[in-house]
This record gives structure tokens, sequence and C-alpha cells, in this order.
């Protein structure tokens, strides 16, 4: 049986109506229980191809007002049961009803599972494969960019610390298991009650966490960019300080790269401003400017500025390339001064270009048109922000599932080899969190820390 | 010839995950725990208490009986020629390979499967001291190596080593702790009724500070640390030198003393493989309790040897690009008896299938130790020496040294190991397995004061209406021996079968679980994927996945999803490309 999978599949941005997909053996039942019909029937007692009109709630707690679309297989995109909510859009309610979808028992989709899934169940030409796959390579390729997020910062370090006191106990049990003739200290109840209380701490404080912490920096991850005294404070405080805008500092996260949630038009931004890009041998400024660099890599949307009164130079030219990767648009600032840039050359290497003056605020509006016509390309994947959270939330909620089981285990007098198998699944979730290949680990922190030989 | 069934290391047979490997070649219908039987010196069964999935099983041997009752079994069967000689040249020929040896003779042959052990190229380092030799002294194969790098194959150099024989009369055993066998101790084979007493003890000791200072004070003596030896030893079996010199802070280390055998007064001892020049061995091993006197018979020593890289075979064992032509044991990489064992009974097995013109065997990871030893070594490939670890199964509270036969002998039967007699009682076996565990659901046990007293006994809650049985045994703190007075019923069987019982009804829930990622993963491993398939050709495959499919070659989708640097994503591109390309 395939797993029922959700996303959500319009655009991630502040729009009428937002839409969430399920898709699978149990879509029907799953969608029952978080939509309740306005008329009393349930979702599994409709016809393919109805509608029905209810409220969504998760948990008891209303969410949003919205209609469900009905499609039972084969009648559908993906050939499965199929059930399309549409409720109203914006980044946050339609996260919180994808949420309770996977809450219900459904998984975020894989890159482009939806069209696999379609192609499988014959619904899409064989003579498309090639492009289905094309789509899946480009999707996955775009979801590393989200998971590499996770690579930095304060959650990293948190999952790490619970992942190696996991790794380390998992390794004492298999040192002790595969070496009994070796005198590897017993494991006891104990250290494994300690180490499974410790990890059932760490992990329920970030899932409680999740949401104050991911609903406000939910959004097009956007990095302003540009050589110093380009601009790019001006051109922050001006898309920040418009009316329209929400501001919130987020401590902690931010270090020294300044990190502001705005709308801009429909489009919800959460921009940072990074340190200068530049050659530098200062070594300080120089991880200001590599973490810029990294940042660059990982984001969703380029804002690349430029000095509309000075020429390019070799730091502009180190911001052309990297705008290779990402969507981008190049942002020609200080028009209001005599013009001494190449804007031809950047043209010729960036498509979407606009002038802007930061200070006094002209061009602004071709700006915002600039960032909503990209935001709702192909090249801006709708909801892979979303979902690269979701999922992550899915694996901590997991693991701390496999924890729990551990514990439980134990309490109930099981052997330690039961025990361990929990404590690998919890691990293996975590691994995949944080992007690492799972292969082998346990083993391989084995050598390092217990003398074993024949 | 001598050096068939030779044990050149420990004298024993099993070990944890070992143990399992003997358990599973007998139900394939291998000679290997046959064998160990019919040479025990002792036995006894690891981790007890520590779960039914890690329980193995582990031998101490008659070394020499073993290998002429193994040598003895081959002269008598039936379609195998055992003969004696060094192949020094091996080439391809018309259906198959021309073989050549050092006396000229000249074998054709349809397939052939490499088992060279450490003899290949093999070049023994005792301090300064280094010659080419096999272990044991017999003569390496000094000329095979240089013929199979010249027909393509990919060769590097690994190293092992083993401890110095000491003589018994030699040894102080007053001082020493005892380690005796199991009562009664438990056979490996399937086929063997009951082993007798056991017939000798182990000893056991500790090195102390004075070994550890003789060991750094000659640390520049040894010739891995003076940079000789090239090949890449195993991690889990380094020589003490090496475990004093990673482990400084640790003040002692244990050694374990074993007879080799009963005819000689040749010790083993455990733990103290070595590769320092024969005086400073003397000396370290002098200071040790028990030893302070001890005679070396044979010193310790470390092998380096020529092997293959395992990523060059498929999953049969075959090399992908030199059909007919198969590796196994040491040369593929692994290390020890049980592992070589297994490897050489699946390429025994795929080289004869393939003489008789039929489908190829696979033993895949979800169902055996064999498969997932064999799946490792031809995905992953091995830097190191291998070793067979139970932490290396993800399906290990399935894959358990007891249901061994249930797991393989229908797959023995099937390639033809297994006869028709003994698959009989075989299935006759599951058959009370399968009513015993009927009786148990259908047996209902009344609150009688008996009862509820034997419960409190065991520090578990009285009943109050009747239970089933089975629900009494799923209880950690109950087991079918202290059920034994208040279940009436119950009915003279196998102790294996009231093993594989009582494990099933107790770990149901986690059995359940790893079935069915059992049943997923074979899914995967039954789409089959052909091994001239380009996958630069593939669109939607990321780089490092395309390069690392097109230089691994999986079999199957199963096999390509364990491959590193081969992401979900891409596994569903080529789900894609294999529906459009059935």
């Amino acid at each position: 049986m395939n797993s029922t999978i959700a996303a959500v599949s319009t655009a991630q941005a502040e729009g009428g109506i937002g839409v969430i997909r399920i898709s699978g053996d149990d879509a029907l039942l799953i969608a029952d229980k978080i939509f309740y019909n306005a008329n009393n029937k349930k979702i599994t007692e409709m016809k393919g191809y109805t509608a029905a009109f209810g409220r969504i709630s998760d948990n008891g707690e209303d969410i949003d007002e919205a209609v469900a679309l009905v499609f039972r297989a084969p009648h559908s995109y993906t050939g499965e049961n199929v059930v399309e909510i549409s409720c109203h859009g914006g980044v946050f309610i339609t996260q919180q009803v994808l949420r309770a979808v996977i809450n219900a028992g459904a998984v975020p989709a894989q890159a482009g599972e939806f069209t696999k899934r379609a192609f499988l169940n014959g619904k899409i030409d064989l003579t498309e494969a090639e492009s289905v796959m094309d789509i899946i390579g480009a999707k996955s390729r775009s979801a590393a960019r989200a998971a590499l997020c996770i690579k930095d910062g304060a959650l990293r370090k948190k999952i790490d610390r619970v992942k190696d006191g996991l790794l380390a106990e998992a390794a004492h049990l298999s040192a002790w298991a595969d070496y009994p003739e070796e005198d590897i200290a017993e494991v006891t109840d104990e250290s494994v009650y300690s180490v499974c209380n410790e990890a059932i701490g760490e992990l329920s404080g970030l899932l409680a966490t999740y949401d104050s912490g991911r609903a406000v920096t939910q959004g097009i991850d956007t990095v302003i960019a540009g050589r110093p005294n380009v601009g790019k404070s001006t051109l922050m405080n001006l898309l920040s300080g418009s009316d329209k805008s929400i501001v919130t500092d987020i401590p902690g996260t931010t270090r020294d790269i300044v990190e502001d949630t705005v709308i801009i038009g429909n489009v919800l931004l959460r921009l940072s401003d990074t340190a200068g890009l530049r050659s530098t041998d200062d070594a300080v400024e120089k991880i200001g400017v590599d973490r810029a660099k990294k940042r660059l890599e990982q984001c969703g949307l380029l804002l690349a500025v430029f000095d509309n009164s000075r020429e390019i130079d070799n730091d502009d030219k180190m911001l052309i390339e990297s705008a290779k990767d990402v969507p981008c648009i190049a942002v020609i600032n200080k028009t209001d001064l005599q013009q001494n840039l190449d804007v031809d050359y950047i043209k010729s290497k960036i498509c979407r270009v606009i002038y802007i003056s930061a200070s006094t605020g002209e061009g602004k509006e071709e700006l915002v048109r600039a960032v909503e016509e990209i935001a709702g390309t192909a090249e801006l994947n709708p909801s892979e922000g979303i979902l690269s959270n979701e999922r992550q939330r899915l694996a901590v909620s997991n693991a701390l599932s496999s924890v729990k089981e551990a514990k439980e285990a134990l309490q109930a007098g099981m052997t330690f080899d039961a025990v361990t198998v929990s404590l690998e699944d919890a691990i293996s979730e975590l691994l995949e969190l944080t992007g690492e290949t799972s292969s082998d680990q346990v083993i391989d922190s084995v050598y390092p820390t217990f003398c074993v030989g024949k | 010839m001598d050096a068939v069934g030779n044990c050149p290391c420990n004298p024993s047979i099993g070990g944890t995950a070992k143990g399992h490997l003997v358990r599973e070649i007998d139900a394939l219908g291998g000679e290997m725990g046959k064998t160990a039987d019919e040479c025990f010196l002792q036995s006894r069964m690891l981790n007890r208490g520590k779960g039914p999935a890690v329980h193995s099983l582990r031998a101490q041997i008659d070394r020499r009986k073993y290998s002429t009752v193994m040598k003895h079994k081959l002269e008598l069967q039936k379609n195998l020629e055992l003969r004696q000689a060094e192949i020094t040249e091996i080439q391809k020929a018309e259906g198959g390979y021309e073989l050549t040896t050092r006396m000229l003779a000249v074998f054709k042959c349809k397939t052939v499967i490499i088992a060279t052990g450490t003899y290949l190229g093999g070049r023994i380092f005792v301090g300064e001291v280094s010659y080419e030799s096999g272990p044991d002294g017999i003569f390496p194969a000094s000329f095979l190596g240089q013929s199979l790098k010249e027909l393509g194959l990919p060769l590097r150099r690994f190293k092992t080593g083993t401890p110095a024989r000491v003589l018994k009369s030699s040894i102080d055993f007053s001082q020493l702790e005892v380690q005796k066998g199991d009562e009664p101790p438990q056979p490996f084979s399937y086929e063997t009724e009951s082993l007798g007493d056991n017939k000798v003890d182990c000893h056991i000791s500790w090195t102390n500070d004075r070994t550890k200072q003789i060991i750094i004070d000659n640390i520049n003596r040894s010739p891995l640390y003076a940079g000789k030896i090239e090949g890449v030893g195993p991690r889990y079996c380094p020589s003490f030198e090496d475990k004093i010199m990673r482990f400084k802070d640790k003040p002692r280390h244990q050694l374990f003393i074993e007879p080799c055998g009963l005819d000689t007064e040749e010790m083993y001892l455990q733990g103290m493989s070595s590769s320092l020049p024969e005086e400073v061995q003397l000396k370290f091993y002098h200071t040790i309790k028990g030893l302070e006197n001890c005679v070396i018979m044979r010193p310790a020593y470390a092998i380096e040897y020529d092997c293959v890289d395992p990523l060059a075979m498929n999953s049969t064992l075959e090399f992908k690009d030199f059909p007919g032509l198969y590796g196994a044991g040491q040369f593929n990489g692994s290390s020890g008896y049980e592992e070589a064992a297994a490897q050489g009974l699946l390429a025994g097995i795929n080289a004869a299938l393939k003489v008789l013109g039929r489908e190829p065997l696979v033993l895949d990871r979800t169902g055996s130790y064999i498969g997932t030893l064999v799946d490792d070594l031809v995905t992953k490939g091995t830097d190191e020496p291998y070793r067979m670890m139970t932490s290396r199964s993800e399906y290990r509270l399935v894959l358990r040294q007891d249901n061994a036969d249930e797991r393989l002998t229908p797959i023995g039967y099937r390639v033809g190991l297994i006869g028709e007699e003994r698959y009989k009682r075989f299935l006759h076996k599951q058959e009370l397995k399968k009513l015993e565990l009927k009786r148990l659901k259908d047996t209902v046990i009344s609150p009688t004061d008996e009862v509820n007293r034997l419960l409190v006994s065991r520090e578990t809650s009285e009943i109050t209406t009747g239970v089933r049985l089975i629900d009494l045994i799923k209880r950690p703190q109950l087991n079918y021996e202290m059920l034994k007075d208040i279940d009436r019923t119950r009915p003279q069987l196998g102790a294996n079968i009231f093993e594989q019982v009582e494990i099933e009804v107790k770990y149901e829930g986690y059995i359940q679980k790893q079935n069915k990622q059992v049943e997923q993963m074979r899914k995967l491993e039954n789409k089959l994927l052909l091994p001239d398939s380009d996958y630069t050709q593939i669109n939607g495959l990321r780089l490092e996945a395309q390069e690392k499919l097109n230089r691994i070659k999986p079999m199957n989708i199963g096999q390509a999803s364990r491959i590193s640097g081969v992401s979900p994503a891409d596994i569903s591109v080529l789900l894609i490309w294999f529906a459009q390309n059935k």
C-alpha cells in the first residue's frame, strides 16, 4: 500500500485561495478527520467529482472555512483517491491546514511525488516519462537547496546534541552486544533511561517551539546582497518600512544577518541583509563574508544590488556569478546619481533587472512587480519551503515517538535488542533531517570509543 | 590440500553474528555447523539476557580435527574432485577460463571461484623480519596476483594478524579465572541431536601497566608503526600494540587462553595478536598473570595479502565484467572463517547453477545475514577486512539464529542442497510450531490459587478471570519454562520449537513492524535492473547518482536505494524509468 501524501499546491504567497492536495488510499479517511462538512455528510460517503463546504479543524481548534473536492480512484490526477481542500489563501492558513492533514496521518509529499504517482498509475502517457523525470530532478534540486538551510544554526545544534547522545548510547549497546567477550561496561537501564529522557525533553521542546519559530520565518527566504555601501540597508529599510510590512526581529536566529519578514505586493518575503560580499584578508570580516556567501547559496530569492554610480568591480562579478544558481533580481540602486555602471553587462547575465532609488523610494513599484512575477513562476517551488519544514517537523516528531517507544519497551521489561532498534529508528530520522546518510553511523561510532578485538 | 578447513587463527567457530552465519549455512545445507559440532570442545550461547536478536552460539573446536573431518567430507563428496596445485595463471578461454598450475598442468573450467584467503601475495611481518609466506608457514600464491591484475581485477592489500601459541604446561592456571561451557551445550546444526559434555575449559587473564610499558618502549619496532605494512588492518581486530596505542587510558586489557585441540598442548592467546619482534612478544607475555613463565611455541605475526574490491562483483559473487568468474572469502575483503564459509557456499551454489544452466541464487539482506554480508560488500564496498556484526542488520529482530531454518531451508531445498528426508522433517517441525502457537491462543488459564501464587512469586499481577496462555507468555516477567506446571496440555516438542514460539509471541509487535519493512524492501528488490544500463542517459538523475549507479550497476532498485549518494528523488526517477522500459 502506498502512503498517503499531502502538499500545498498553490503558490506560497498572500493569495486569494490556497489549495492543499491529499492523495493516496486513505485520502478520504484522512480528510474526514479534519474536515467538518456543513451538512454533516462524511467525505468517505461522497461520490467522486463532488464538492462540500465545511470547516477545517485540528484537534478541535477551527482553522478556516473551506471547500473540499473529492476525486475517487482512478478518476483523479494521480489515479488515487484525492481530496483537494481549498481554503483562504495565505502562507499561515495553508500551512496550518497542511499541518492538520499531516497530523491526521498523511506524510509530506516528496519532490514531484504527485506527478510520479500519476505516471506510475498510467495517468500520464509513457511518452512523457522523460519530462516527468526532469520535473522530479529539478524539484529535488530545489528541495536540496531548502534542506541546506538546516545545515546551520541553532536548530541544527539542538538536533546534533540529541543525535549525538542517542548515537553514543546506540554505539555502546552495539559494542556491548557484538563484543560480549570484551570488557565493555554493562549497559544499564539507568543510562538508557537518562538518554531517552534527555532526548524526549529536547525533541518535545523543539516541537513545541516549532510553530512560534517557523510561522514568522515562513515565506520566501530572500537575501539582499551586494558590495559594501551599495545601499543594501537603505533598500531593506525601504522594503520593511512600508506601511504594509510586518517587521519582526528574530533574536538568536540571525546572528549578524539582519532578518525581517515583509509582505511585498502579495508575496511574503523573509529578508536578510548580508555582510558585504568582497574579497578580504581581515579574518573577522572574512567570517561574515563566508557566511553571506553560504546564505546566498541557500536562499530562495536573491536581490543583487548594484551601485549605478560606480563601475563594475570584481566583487560585483562575484555576485553575478553566484546569481546563476538561484532565482535573482538585479537591483540597480542610486538611479538619482550619475550612471557609471555597465548595465548591459549585468543584463547579459541576469535576466530580471530593475532600477530603483532606495533613498527616494522611486522605482519601488517596479521591484514589487518583479518580485510578484518571479514568485508566480516555476522558478520558485510553490510549497517547497513549507513542505521541507513540514518534513523536518515530521522527522522530529517521528524521532520523538521512536525514543518514547524505546523508553516504553524498557519500562515493559523488553530486552535491549528491541530497545536498540527503536533508538536506531530515532537516529535515522534525525540523520535524514540533517541530510546525512544513516548507513553504518552506529557501527562507525563503535570503534573510536570502544577497544574491541578478537 | 592440508589447508582445507584449516583454522590458522582462533580455534573456535561462531560468536556474535558469526554464529548466525553458521546456523544459516547449516539451514541452506552447508557443512560448517555439522563439522564444528563433530569437533566441538566447548560451547557457549553468548549474550543470553541481552535479547534473542543478539543470541549467538560460539564453540571452541579441535582445529586439526576440524580440518581432517572437513577434508574427508570433500573427498567423499560425489561429483567433487579435490586436487592440490598452485594456480599461477588464469586466462579467458572459449566457454570459460583456462587455469595453469605451477607444474604447468592446464585446467579448462566453465566457472572458477577465487578463494585465496590470506595466501595471495601473502607476506608475514614479525618485527624487523618479513618474508613471503601464507599463514601457518604454508607457501603463498606468489604468481596468481599478477595474472589477476592482467585480467583486470581491482586488487588491493589488506592486513590481519594472529597471536602466539604457547605451551600449556608453561601456564600457571591456578591464578586464572575459569570460563566453562554451557550445560548442556547447544549444537550449531539443526541436524545434530546432542553434543555430549563440554571437554575443555578456557581461562581469562588481564594485561597490566608493565605490559603497556613494554609495548610503548618497543612500538618503533612494530612494522605497522615503522610504516612497513601498507595493507589496511581491521578496526575490530587490532594487534595488541594497536589497542595500547589507540586507547592509552585503558589500564588493562582482557585475554582468553583457549586450547587448540585435545591432542595438542598448544594454547591460543585470544586478544594478544602482535607483529612485534619475537623477543618483545615473549617479554610482554611474561608480564601477564599466569603467563609469567610461558613458552612460546609459535610466535604471533601479522600477514599482509592481496584481495579484490568487492564492488566489482554482483550479489551472486560473480564478477560483473567476467561471467563465470566468482570470488569468495577473504579474497572478497571479508575477515573470519564464518564470513568466508558463507560466501564460499553462495559462490559455489551459483557457479554450479551456472554450469547447470539454472537461474542464479541471490540471498537478499531482508532474509539473512549471508545476504546482508554480501549486499554490504558488493553495494557499499569495504575499506578494511569486513566482519559480520548484529548491528549491521537492520532486520535483526527477524533474522535470528533460532529461526535460520525457517528462513533458508526452503531455499536450500530448492537449489538441491537439502534432501527430501530433511526437508520433510523441516516441514513437520513447521507444522508442530503452528499447532503450538494455535494451542497457546486457544488455551485459557483459570484464576486458580495455584496460578496466582505462581504469578505473585514472579512479581507479576494476579488474574481474576480466565486468561489466554499466550497473554501470560507475553508478560515480560514470565516465560515458557516458568509456566510449565500450570500449562497442563503442553505437548512434548523440540527445544527449538518452544524457543521460536516464545520469541514470536513476546516480540510480536516488533516482528510485525520489521516484517512490514522487509516487505517494502522486497518490492524494490523485485524490480530488476539490467547490468548494461547506462545511467548517464537517464534524465533527472543527479550527477552523483549517475556516477555511482554506473560504477556499481545494482541488480535491482532495492540495491540502488542503498548506494550512498543515491537520494529518494533519484529512486523516484529510476522507478519511472523502470516503468517506462518494462
